[in-house]
């Protein structure tokens, strides 16, 4: 074990207290995540991936093992280096597009000028430069979703956590998110956390894919995913990426 | 060009609408032959206009009531509902306590409010706002709680404060509930400053109503109706565009009343 990864998590567990009876949600994840990987996170629905990444961005107090983010070469504040994106783009409907973009920054506090300037050249990153000033419900799912991703760069955190981040989409506008979220990661060379549904979607996009049991979340494996970058849709149907998903497959015991 | 002629083309409508129910109403009681003292023309309604009832103050009076009430329910319900969004204690103290006092009948105590206030302006300014205080209380709760657990997740990841949460997306939030609310409390407001003229007054177009009724002269009460309608209607379009100048960036207002 190197004691310089980036983030950390050893032996952790999270117990959930609801009307006087505790809960294991989470019984056993470790992971190490070196800097600026982008890591899929899958797992049977239920089973505490949610509730992983909200021990990691500091929501969820754990109940047991270590959780570090930030060893060695790199410090980490752990209020302002996190970006979040969920299923939902939870956009607020009454505010323009840049000014949903520059939300984090002014919870920070952070100098709104060159924020907003930050804030167009992210816009422009996802492929919305244009849609400055237009509210979200003149946008698509996709388009509101990009905007999602632009906010959560916006305070340029270290460590982005997103949370089925596609999967509300439909399935093709969910492919060329992929594409778009490879081009903005390698990028921005960001660390991500990706929780995924989708097995291809998982072996897909991530340089380290780590599969949980069925909850309470143990870690079932975790592995590189050995397929070079720029990655391109062809590679879907190549072996190797078979073997992926069909390894993925059996330590969900879906075969 | 394109926005004129949108707009042309919804109030346009609106006014033809009007305009045909009026007419109807015309040729109803010329055509069939009705008594003036069961229901006037709506020209001789406008008529009455020039009769000696001092339509001018009693209208003022009764704006004076429907307005006022209505002011002090909008600043007492989104008020409370914002100090029990923050006080848990608070809220289960004293909405129950709220909640059954806004059964009591308010026209029941008519003679006890009397006996409190006398005659005036401000019994009728309590009876109007009593009745139209708690559906803006109760939308604009509901409004400051209807907040995504994600987005307190993703605020609270930022280590944002409580106020932080409110201003930027408690507040905005509940604005479209707090407007829905403030539609239904105008119609309340209305009848509740007349059902008070109506208990205890010496003036105002309620007063005027109960006074014409005596002599029988219809045309007189159905003026005093229509000038009370106008009052509401004027409130009612105040809000309608303190609306469309708050909650911006939602579709589904426009077009919408
Ligand atoms: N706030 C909470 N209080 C109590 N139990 C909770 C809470 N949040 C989640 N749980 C429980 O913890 C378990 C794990 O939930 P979590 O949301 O982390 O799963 P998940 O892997 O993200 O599922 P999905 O893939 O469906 O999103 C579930 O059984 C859930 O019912
Ligand atoms: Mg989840």
């Amino acid at each position: 074990m190197t004691t310089d990864a980036f983030i950390r998590l050893d032996g952790v567990r999270k117990f959930y207290r609801s009307r006087g009876q505790e809960f294991l949600a989470v019984s056993d994840v470790s992971l190490e995540i070196e800097e600026g990987e982008l890591v899929s996170l899958v797992g049977p629905s239920g089973c505490g991936k949610t509730t992983v990444l909200k021990i990691l961005a500091g929501l969820h107090p754990h109940d047991g093992g270590t959780v570090t983010i930030g060893g060695g070469s790199t410090p980490f504040d752990a209020t302002r280096d996190i970006g979040m994106v969920f299923q939902q783009s939870l956009l607020l409907k009454w505010r323009r597009i840049i000014d949903n973009v520059l939300l984090p920054a002014e919870i920070l506090g952070l100098p709104m000028r060159p924020a907003r300037d930050r804030a167009r050249d992210l816009l422009a990153m996802v492929g919305l430069a244009g849609f400055e000033e237009s509210y979200p419900y003149e946008l698509s799912g996709g388009m509101q979703q990009r905007a999602a991703i632009a906010r959560s760069l916006v305070h340029d955190p270290k460590l982005i956590l997103m949370d089925e981040p596609f999967g509300a989409l439909d399935a093709l506008t969910r492919e060329k998110m992929n594409l778009e979220l490879l081009r903005i990661w390698s990028e921005s060379r960001k660390t991500i956390i990706f929780v995924t549904h989708g097995i291809q979607e998982a072996v897909f996009l991530a340089s380290t894919c780590a599969v949980l049991t069925a909850g309470p979340a143990r870690m079932a494996d975790h592995f590189e995913i050995d397929l070079p970058y720029p990655r391109t849709l062809s590679m879907k149907t190549s072996e190797k990426f078979g073997e992926y998903t069909r390894r993925i497959y059996a330590l969900l015991g879906m075969e | 060009m394109e926005k004129f002629a949108n707009w042309l083309r919804r109030y346009s409508l609106a006014i033809f609408i009007h305009v045909l129910v009026i007419a109807l109403w015309q040729f109803w009681v010329v055509l069939g032959d009705v008594p003036s003292y069961v229901a006037p023309t709506p020209v001789d309604t406008a008529m009455a206009i020039f009769s000696n009832y001092d339509w001018t103050r009693n209208t003022l009076v009764t704006a004076a009531e429907i307005f006022g009430g209505y002011f002090l329910a909008v600043i007492f319900g989104v008020g409370l509902a914002l100090i029990f969004s923050w006080s848990r204690i608070l809220s289960s103290t004293f909405m129950p306590l709220i909640v059954s006092a806004n059964m009591i009948p308010k026209v029941a105590l008519g003679p006890i409010i009397i006996v409190w206030f006398s005659y005036g302006l401000w019994p009728n300014i309590m009876i109007a706002f009593s009745i139209c205080f708690l559906p803006i209380l109760l939308t604009t709760e509901r409004g400051l709680s209807e907040v995504e657990p994600d987005l307190l997740d993703l605020v609270r990841s930022l280590k944002g404060s409580r106020w932080q949460i409110f201003t930027k997306i408690q507040l905005p939030g509940s604005l479209p509930y707090i407007f829905s609310g403030m539609k239904v409390a105008v119609v309340l407001a209305v009848a509740g400053a007349i059902v008070g003229e109506f208990i205890a007054s010496e003036e105002g177009l309620g007063y005027l109503m109960l006074q014409v009724q005596v002599t029988l002269d219809t045309a007189a009460s159905f003026l005093a109706v229509f000038l009370i309608t106008l009052v509401g209607v004027a409130l009612y379009a105040i809000v309608l565009i303190l609306e469309r100048l708050f909650v911006v960036g939602d579709r589904r207002l426009e077009g919408s009343y």
